[in-house]
């Protein structure tokens, strides 16, 4: 059995010899996205398992070892993989977590440390957490974050963009239901396979599959109806995981909905591009900013395969790209703005307005702090840019019920269903912001005509 | 013809119209969640009364018939739309409407750009809260209305959530504040719950419509909307019925009317409920569980043959009063057990009388009185002692199990617990004002499902599938317990699932505990919420352990407060005998202090003759009419430097250039003072925080749930604006300096980002610059050039140099600030050791500094006889070590270095103080009690928001006290005591 080995602060790592032994338990924030990345992990030698258990366990886990103040993820995160453990599934002396750090100035960067007090106060601490993170934040010497291994996880990711978004986009309209999400699993078990033999992720593969995909896509019978447009955007956990949205995306369908999710390739790419912004607005080193420049380029030629697949087919809605996307939050919010989702997800915003989904879920875990200020924070200002805009933020944790949030949705779907039948015109560009002077008609406020007596109460 | 139904929360409303739109018939009903049943029955008499309409257009809307509606197959439209819908119709020219409903408030602006708002998940002020408010007052909604009227002060109510206002409405109660003035304060509560959370930065103005139960039937509720507007609103005919006729309105299809009522009557909810394992899996168990609780009892003695000597104790709690008479070997003589009717003295009062009247024989040798309403009830009855509720519950334990070492009390308003080691109390824990589900909380449910508490909780110990109601709070609670019914949960499931959710609570929200071991060997629990069986038992499965319960659990204060005063008898009691009993005259006066500028509302209780009692200040100079000398508080001197900045404004070439004082610029103000005065502006603060400054910004706020301190900023700015200046400055700023105590130096999300905030929310004037640029001042080399160019973009001729200067300035005044700062912290701590007071390090923010913010806090400290410093007083003498979290913070690296430095300074515990909603402090408040608790030290944590009253953290900070003092409970080393 692989020996435990702890680094000066008294952490326990993660070593090599566990890599052999070991499973990784990886939560599951997006299934189409960390499905294929599982699979990456795999094929680079981690006995890595993306988690699946979702039922009630997962929360009461969460309350019990997370301090109940903290954001709904990182108790959902962490319960789940307690649970997970104490499920009895996995032998705890040969398993290991792994989670994401980011490193920024939201509490998100503290997960991984309250998921160790909670493995601790649950008497698991011989299980190693492994920090996922491109910052230098955390390191282990059975865990290297190669660069084949970042590589493929970037296609991984644009993969997951790429099945999500068209698969959003036909499943609504198709005429045979059932039909895009069977392509999404084919595609997934494709890609996985591929993935397996060490392909799948050079840059021309990446745009010949993609272009495979989308043509695949089409090749699905539609009857295009209009529908409800609606956009998702919010903190990453909540914006992706049913788990942590009660499974929002059905609730959309049963609706009629058309979902546009803005994938995650924007939030890797926002979390590059701050450190730009930071040193444009601060200063700093030169030589960061040129190597950020770098990777920046190569992650817009990966969307650039993406969007240029999917505008091959007119009828698909292509992501714009995440330069334009970022312009948009130009004059609305600094780009200084960077904790959490920061900037992005106020610009993810104007995106989905600009490309006519302006009836928008702003997903939040309660109490989120980002979300104060690039959510909830900025609809009115988005609200004077684009008049149509009809955003409704939600709130997830674990004392929400989703009736609360069902009736709020609802509430958002009926002004869009009105918008739609009166046939409001997509906004190609934004409004100038207007002034509103308040209304002084001074019209009769009837009451309600009675019709008489006698009917006054059944 | 055409129907609507409205189920709301609470209520069903139904209306019919006829084909030229016109209401013929309406009703309204409460459907206590009988919500088919009550629907069909509806639908039945419609088609009863009009026989030849088999098919109507029929359309369902509320949140409450959401689901049941498409199941059914008729028609569902969202309220809120509904509402939009009919107010176009009957009401053209309508600007606004508001609507309160059981569990809804909802904005709707009709005019100059349509946008309908609803509360988020945090459902305080509506008309569930206003029912809620209204029972802890034994009121009906109506009488609250009437009394409203003559109402002559309005008190701060909290107004964000029902149990924030009830723990300030019940202390109000208890010190004797007339429920005329309580009344309409919960009115303008909703008011302000209502604006702050629903307009975020749009004006209410124009036509303005009231609709909903609470506004249609309170009209004192609809005068403090007036007020609070500046308008007169119209409550419409039928006000009651909009979204029901907006039902209607939209109605297009043709629904059997048969058909449906057939469907709604046969309509089986396929949702399964959650539900847990059962309290117990047979009577068998029960039983044994029973008999095994029995054996605590307490021990009786007959007052009617007793002679001698007795000693008497009062608790007065949140809701109930208990008083209990012992003899000298501990037998309870007599005790009472009531609620307080909001009237705790006039009970007590009867309870002694009685008492004199019936066993003249017997003397009371000494007293003492405990619980919130301690002080009052001390100087109405001249009770010997006055002891903290905790030092009082642990003398009590003590008798039942004199090696306890934890003890866990639930009572109707507060969970305490704490933890006994070496025969003193050594940590406590409180519930925090959020998470109250005590018993009060038990009680409301009981009550609204038409039982007694008692019956209640009978009902839930054989329940066999409880439900599954997670651990949250009473608004939340709310809406789970009835979709759990609607789930086709039972009432005995419910119950169960109630008291589970209560002990929950208790072990994961305030204890913070994950299993008996962490807990204790030796557990006695009590208060009046553990007689419940339910609860004992959730309680004692939850942990898996056995605990002892004794037989007066909700007797323990006053019991420990009898035995505290027969340890301590003086041999004479002071305690009122019977004849000025009877004479005793009890009025309740309000007054506003006028001694300096807080302009404290005072509650004096008068008792005949000159004795009288205040409450509601913050200080003590309404009670001594003397000003109050320098305390050793850092507090006071932080602000004092502060504020002192404005004597150095000077007029300057480039104008006035405003600052609001709040968040980081408590800290920041010597730089950017000193920056602005050498570059040549005038600079303008704004002034100190009050409430008038924050009911100011409340309108432009747009998440509620955001802490207090940044709401303020909403106030200030406005304040600047009002004032005339024309140029405010408030830079982002990610970063903050760094001290080296760190892995990074973050400013928290809203702290670094709440700039953005107002400039996207508070309506400026047009001239008005708000200069909101993101600045880093981290970066000393680069911020002389990224400076320039900021102001370049608002100010023509000011150089690179020349900022470079301003910044070397405005460095140094900010570290002579901090130079004063520590110099005076230390001068304070070597005062207090040479004078042997306790240090307290109350930890927070920069901005705890602000008195609005922290309420006098820190004075209370002071008066308890102690020193008050501040984290950053001590947290130079620390170098960076590892913590157990990711340590990215300037502002919480300080308090990870104040917590580990005085780990091993004995004098010295920390106080930290955490703002409501404040999401970083659910990872610094852990990480500083472990720091403590490894070295051996007490944590005390205070979470403050809005809420004025202090009882409870005085009840906090005595507990600590004691526990420092390492007593028993004898007054003899009573330094501390308030």
């Amino acid at each position: 059995m692989a020996k435990l080995v702890y680094d000066k602060t008294g952490r326990l790592e993660f070593t090599k010899e566990m890599r052999r032994e070991y499973t990784i338990l990886v939560p599951n924030m997006a299934p189409i996205h960390f499905h294929i990345l599982e699979s990456v992990l795999r094929s680079h030698g981690y006995n890595a398992v993306l988690l699946q258990n979702e039922d009630s366990s997962v929360v009461e886990n969460g309350l019990k070892y997370v301090h109940n103040d903290t954001c709904y993820p990182a108790l959902l995160v962490i319960g789940q993989m307690i649970s997970a453990i104490k499920s009895g599934n996995y032998d705890p002396d040969r398993t290991a977590l792994m989670i994401t750090q980011t490193g920024g100035g939201c509490r998100a960067s503290n997960y991984i440390h309250l998921l160790r007090k909670a493995l601790h106060k649950a008497g698991y601490d011989k299980v190693p957490v492994i920090s996922l993170n491109v910052s230098g934040l955390e390191k282990n010497s059975g865990f290297k974050l190669t660069l084949p291994l970042i590589r493929q996880a970037m296609a991984a990711l644009v993969y997951g963009d790429m099945l999500m978004l068209l698969s959003n986009q036909v499943k609504p309209y198709e005429t045979e239901p059932g039909r895009a999400m069977a392509l999404v699993e084919e595609w997934s078990r494709r890609l996985v396979a591929d993935f397996s033999k060490g392909n799948g992720y050079g840059k021309k593969e990446i745009a010949q599959n993609l272009q495979k995909i989308a043509s695949d896509f089409n090749d699905i019978p539609v009857q295009m109806v209009p529908k409800v447009k609606v956009g998702v955007v919010g903190e990453i956990y909540v914006k992706y995981s049913r788990l942590g949205n009660n499974n929002l995306e059905e609730l959309l369908a049963q609706e009629g909905c058309e979902v546009m999710i803005p994938g995650i390739l924007n939030f890797v790419m926002y979390s590059m591009e701050v450190n730009l912004d930071d040193i444009a607005l601060y200063g700093g080193s030169k030589a960061k900013a040129a190597l950020v420049r770098r990777m920046m380029a190569y992650l817009c030629s990966i969307e650039k395969a993406m969007i240029d697949a999917v505008k091959q087919y007119p009828r698909f809605q292509a992501p714009s790209p995440f330069y334009h996307t970022k312009s948009l939050a130009k004059g609305i919010i600094g780009y200084g703005c960077k904790m959490g989702e920061g900037w992005l997800l106020t610009a993810e915003m104007a995106e989905l307005i600009d490309a006519g989904y302006g009836n928008i879920i702003c997903t939040q875990p309660f109490g989120c702090l980002p979300n104060h200020i690039v959510g909830k924070g900025m609809i009115r200002k988005l609200k004077e840019v684009y008049p149509i805009s009809n955003i409704v933020p939600i709130d997830y944790d674990p004392s929400a019920t989703s009736v609360n949030q069902e009736n709020r949705i609802k509430l958002m779907l009926a002004i869009a269903r009105e918008n739609l039948q009166a046939g409001s015109p997509r906004p190609a560009t934004a409004q100038p912001i207007p002034q509103v002077a308040p209304s002084k008609a001074k019209a009769a406020m009837e009451p309600i005509p009675s019709s008489g007596g006698g009917h006054g109460t059944f | 013809m055409k129907i609507g139904i409205d189920i709301g929360s609470t209520t069903i409303k139904c209306v019919v119209l006829d084909d030229s739109g016109a209401l013929v018939s309406q009703s309204y009903e409460r459907h206590f969640s009988q919500i088919t049943e009550k629907a069909a029955e509806m639908l039945r008499r419609i088609r009863q009364q009009y026989p030849q309409q088999s098919a109507v257009p029929l359309s369902i809307t509320g949140s409450a018939g959401m689901g049941m509606a498409t199941s059914c197959g008729i028609p569902f439209i969202q309220e809120v739309y509904a509402t939009r819908l009919a107010a176009n119709t009957y009401l053209p020219g309508t600007d606004v409407i508001i609507e309160l409903g059981g569990e809804d408030a909802k904005i709707l602006f009709l005019t100059g750009g349509t946008e309908v708002r609803m509360n988020g998940t945090c459902a305080g002020g509506t008309g569930a809260f206003i029912d809620q408010m209204a029972t802890l007052m034994k009121l009906t909604p109506d009488e609250m209305n009437q009394l409203a009227t003559q109402a002559t002060q309005t008190y701060t109510i909290a107004s964000r959530c029902g149990v924030f206002a009830k723990s300030d409405i019940q202390p109000l109660l208890n010190q004797g504040a007339q429920k005329t003035d309580v009344s309409r304060s919960i009115f303008f509560a909703v008011v302000n719950q209502t604006i702050a959370g629903l307009a975020q930065g749009r004006p209410i103005q124009g036509h303005v419509v009231y609709l909903g139960g609470p506004l249609t039937f309170l009209s004192e509720l609809r005068r403090c909307f007036d007020e609070t507007l500046h308008t007169t609103g119209l409550c419409p005919e039928n006000s009651l019925y909009y979204a029901a006729l907006g039902a209607a309105l939209s109605s297009q299809d043709q629904v059997e009317l048969d058909q449906a009522i057939d469907r709604l009557e046969h309509y089986h909810n396929k949702e399964q409920y959650a539900s847990i394992p059962p309290l117990f899996r047979d009577t068998a168990e029960y039983e044994e569980f029973i008999a095994r609780h029995q054996r605590d009892q307490v021990e009786y003695a007959d007052p009617a043959t007793y002679q001698g000597k007795a000693y008497l104790g009062i608790d007065s709690g949140s809701t109930t009063v208990k008083a209990a008479v012992v003899t000298q070997d501990g037998r309870i003589l007599c005790s009472l057990y009531r609620p307080n009717n909001g009237n705790p003295v006039e009970i007590a009062r009867q309870f002694l009388l009685d008492f004199y009247r019936d066993y003249p024989q017997i003397q009371i040798a000494s007293s003492a009185a405990t619980g919130y309403g301690e002080e009052l009830i001390q100087n109405a009855f001249l009770a010997d002692y006055g002891v903290v509720e905790t030092v009082a519950h642990f003398t009590a334990a003590k008798r039942f199990m004199p090696d306890v070492d934890f003890i866990i009390d639930i009572g109707g308003q507060d969970i305490k617990c704490f933890k006994i080691r070496n025969g003193v109390i050594d940590n406590i824990f409180l519930n925090e004002a959020c998470s109250s589900g005590c018993g009060s909380f038990l009680q409301t449910f009981a009550n609204a499902l038409g039982y007694s508490v008692e019956e209640f909780a009978q009902k839930g110990l054989l329940a066999d599938a409880p439900v599954d109601l997670g651990s949250r709070c009473t608004v939340f609670m709310n809406s789970q317990v009835k979709q759990a019914q609607k789930d086709g949960a039972s009432i005995e499931n419910i119950s169960a699932g109630l008291s589970i959710s209560v002990v929950k609570n208790a072990l994961y929200k305030v204890i913070r505990a994950t299993s008996a071991s962490e807990l204790g060997q030796h557990i006695v629990v009590q208060g009046g919420t553990f007689l419940n069986d339910a609860v004992l038992r959730a309680f004692e499965q939850e942990l898996q352990c056995q605990v002892v319960r004794p037989s007066v659990a909700g007797l323990m204060g006053a019991y420990g407060a009898a035995l505290y005063s027969m340890k301590n008898q003086s041999g004479h009691s002071t305690l009122l005998g019977p004849q000025a009993l009877a004479e005793m005259v009890h009025e309740v006066k309000t007054a506003q202090c006028g001694l300096c500028n807080n302009h404290c509302k005072l509650t004096i209780n008068s008792f005949g003759g000159d004795r009288r009692f205040i409450s509601g200040n913050r200080c003590e100079r309404p009670v001594t009419r003397r000003a109050p000398g320098e305390a050793p508080d850092i507090y006071e001197y932080k602000l004092k430097l502060l504020r002192g900045f404005e004597q150095a404004s000077r007029p300057g070439p480039y104008g006035k250039i405003g600052l609001p004082m709040g968040l980081n610029f408590y800290e920041l103000l010597p730089f950017w003072h000193t920056f602005f005065t050498q570059l040549g502006f005038e600079v303008v603060l704004s002034p100190l925080s009050d409430r008038s400054l924050y009911l100011l910004g409340q309108g432009s706020i747009p998440s509620d749930t955001v802490c207090f301190p940044a709401k303020l900023m909403h106030g200030h700015v406005q304040t600047l604006i009002d004032s005339g200046v024309k140029t405010i400055f408030y830079p982002c700023m990610t970063y903050n300096l760094n001290e080296n105590l760190g892995d990074n130096h973050y400013n928290c999300p809203v702290v670094a980002y709440y700039p953005e905030i107002i400039v996207g929310n508070l309506p400026a004037p047009k001239d008005v610059t708000l200069i909101t640029d993101y600045v880093g001042l981290h970066r000393k080399k680069d911020f002389p050039q990224k400076m320039q160019q900021i102001l370049a973009k608002y100010f023509t001729g000011i150089t690179v140099q020349q900022v470079r200067q301003a910044m070397e300035a405005g460095s140094q005044a900010y570290h002579h600030y901090f130079d004063q700062v520590r110099q005076k912290g230390q001068q304070i701590i070597d005062e207090a050791r040479a004078q042997g007071k306790p240090i307290i390090v109350l930890a927070g923010r920069p901005y705890h500094v602000d008195p609005e913010v922290n309420h006098g806090i820190d004075k209370l400290i002071c008066a308890c006889g102690a020193a008050v410093v501040s984290e950053d007083c001590i947290s130079q003498h620390e170098e960076k070590f590892p913590t157990g979290v990711l340590n990215q913070w300037t502002y919480h690296a300080r308090l990870y270095a104040a917590a580990r430095y005085i780990a091993n300074q004995p004098d010295m515990d920390l106080v930290q103080l955490v703002s409501f909603g404040c999401g970083l402090d659910a990872i610094t408040t852990d990480e500083v009690r472990e720091i403590l608790e490894r070295e051996g030290k007490i944590y005390t944590q205070i979470k403050i928001d809005e809420i004025t009253n202090l009882g409870a953290v005085k009840i906090r900070l005595r507990s600590l006290f004691a526990a420092l003092d390492g007593t028993e409970g004898s007054a003899e080393h009573g330094k501390t005591g308030i």
